[in-house]
């Protein structure tokens, strides 16, 4: 679940940051964001020294320019000649996450640590049973060779003392699909072609060394630009401001942005065509039907579960829905999608009506750095239906919910959801053609707690639930 | 007997920068001081533009800025104007 800390607030301080400057139309200046973030005679250093502060803070403004930190060819280039790069680039990297190679240097390299407890006993089991010879004894006290060491944890078990400890490597933990691993030299790297942009080893590095690359430049340019920009946005914006919608959406519109459309409308279309589609599917006899409007789930099966494949919805997401809606009211438009997700990013690179993804975090960020406050912002609505059950699509069990209300009273619906995907979760949803089980419909939401607890969140999702709840029941 | 007034910066900034978590300040106030303080959501209290404030997110304690504010920093001061009834 993403909370706030340090790593957070200094990067919502660099989107801020960075977003001014491009406002400004001062983004010649963007090389003193890291001298200003972390000025020489710094006192408070998590990390060694202001310099290396600096290039840390200089790397992740890079992902915040939309690049790969790997791709860097010269250390020398100034963030002037990546920011002018992001303005005139066409196409995007390849992935959304990307490692600050300069920050993630500072986990074990192996699980398993002989802290001062150890009392270099007599007994040694440590060493006795460890399979690979890993352990000797310096100094009267145990210690472990990385080079052999298998992470077995024979050792912790066997420790009388509790004296050896399992460090878990945040990010590697938390990776649902083991996309991320170290290097010889200790340095994490994402495998791509296994990653699901899920974004939960970002929350979870302790020293903020993985990024989302931004799409922050082609935004604002959209917006200085002639052409209308739409703003689209997520459901689980309701849980993200203490404001009511009218004032979030005209805080939008002050950014610059012509309209702003709620995606709770395109998902009513998602939840409507799904409980559809799951008629017709159950009458072919299909043994189950999941629901497909996460992206980081719909790539989990893509990449790791073939076998789940075709028991996927094939309904198009909330958001496809309405982007199209706005292209088809403004055709020269561009369409930027605002939630709580990262995955988005790469379903929205893949949509033709999509343009660009951010978060509402950076959502946040723009409004600080345009000085719009929501609470000051007139709460008027466009008039026209709510689209209440779309905005259930929010938190974990409220897909369910709206296909539930678009379904025949008679249809038979064994229902279950997968609030937050981890390894155990694949696992199970891998063996679940096979299983005897009477679940017809799965709901499966990669982040626990559904939406409004996404990587890309401004609000702590306990605030936010309490937030949505009024208007769940509207 | 006067209540401590605990005012909670809304602002988009305080917010932003990690305030929304303070909507639970309620829940952890403890029970013998309940009736002793009042606790609201305030607009935007203008701190966040001076720097000398400290940095966002903003409380004020009875007119005492808490920056960069958390629960349990804020706790700490309502206890410190309780006992000693300072920053009145």
């Amino acid at each position: 679940m993403a909370y706030t800390n340090n790593a957070t607030l200094i990067r919502r301080e660099l989107i801020t940051r960075l977003a001014k400057l491009i406002m400004d139309d001062r983004l010649d200046e963007i090389d003193r964001i890291p001298l200003e973030m972390a000025p020489r005679n710094s006192k408070q250093e998590s990390r060694c020294c202001p310099h290396k502060t600096r290039a840390v803070l200089k790397y992740r403004i890079m992902a915040l320019l939309g690049f790969n930190i790997a791709d860097e060819d010269d250390e020398l280039t100034p963030l002037r000649d990546y920011a002018q790069r992001a303005i005139d680039r066409t196409e995007q990297a390849e992935g959304v996450l990307t490692v600050v190679d300069e920050a993630c240097t500072s986990c074990h390299k192996k699980n398993y640590v002989v802290s001062n407890l150890c009392r270099g006993c007599v007994a040694r089991p440590c060493m006795m049973n460890c399979p690979k010879d890993a352990i000797n004894f310096v100094s009267g006290q145990a210690q472990i060779d990385p080079d052999k060491c298998v992470n077995c944890g024979i050792c912790k078990n066997e420790c009388p003392y509790h004296a050896i400890i399992y460090v878990p490597i945040p990010c590697e933990e938390v990776c649902p699909v083991n996309a991320i691993s170290k290097d010889e030299e200790g340095i994490e790297h994402i495998d791509y072609s296994k990653c699901i942009d899920c974004g939960k080893c970002m929350i979870a590095c302790p020293f903020g060394a993985i990024m989302a690359k931004s799409q922050l430049v082609g935004t604002l340019q959209s917006i200085k630009s002639e052409k209308p920009t739409v703003a689209i946005v997520a459901p689980s914006i309701l849980g993200q401001f203490k404001a009511e919608y009218g004032q979030i959406a005209n805080a939008i519109k002050q950014l610059g942005f012509d309209e702003v459309l709620e995606v709770a409308s395109g998902a009513v279309d998602t939840a409507t065509h799904e409980a559809e589609e799951f008629g017709e599917k159950m009458d072919e006899g299909q043994k189950f039907m999941t629901t497909s409007c996460c992206p980081a789930y719909v790539q989990a099966v893509k990449k790791h579960m073939p076998e789940v494949n075709e028991f996927v919805s094939h309904t198009p997401t909330p958001m496809h829905y309405t982007a199209k809606m706005a292209k088809e009211k403004m055709p020269d438009c561009t369409t930027v999608f605002f939630g709580p997700c990262i995955a988005k990013q790469s379903e929205g690179r893949m949509d033709p009506y999509v343009d660009y993804v951010m978060t509402f975090e950076e959502l946040g960020s723009l409004f600080v750095a345009k000085g719009v406050d929501v609470l000051n912002c007139s709460d008027e609505t466009p008039e026209g239906e709510l689209p209440v059950t779309g905005r259930w699509f929010a938190e974990s069990g409220g897909v369910t919910r709206s296909v539930l209300n678009y379904l025949p009273e008679e249809t038979n619906i064994k229902q279950m959801a997968i609030n937050g995907l981890d390894k155990k979760q694949i696992t199970f949803l891998k063996k679940f053609p096979k299983l005897k089980m009477e679940t017809n419909f799965i709901e499966v939401m990669a982040c626990e707690g559904g939406c409004i607890s996404g990587p890309g969140i401004v609000c702590n999702p306990k605030v936010a639930k309490r937030l949505l709840s009024k208007y769940m029941t509207k | 007997m006067e209540k401590v007034d605990v005012k909670i910066c809304y602002g988009t900034m305080c917010y932003v920068m990690g305030g929304s978590h303070l909507e639970m300040l309620k829940d952890h106030i403890p029970a013998e001081w309940a009736d002793r303080v009042h606790i609201s959501a305030s607009p935007c209290l203008d701190l966040c533009h001076n720097t000398e404030n400290g940095k966002a997110p903003f409380v004020s304690v009875n007119g005492k800025i808490v920056s960069e504010a958390n629960i349990e920093k804020v706790i700490s001061t309502i206890k410190v104007v309780i006992k000693d009834g300072l920053y009145q």
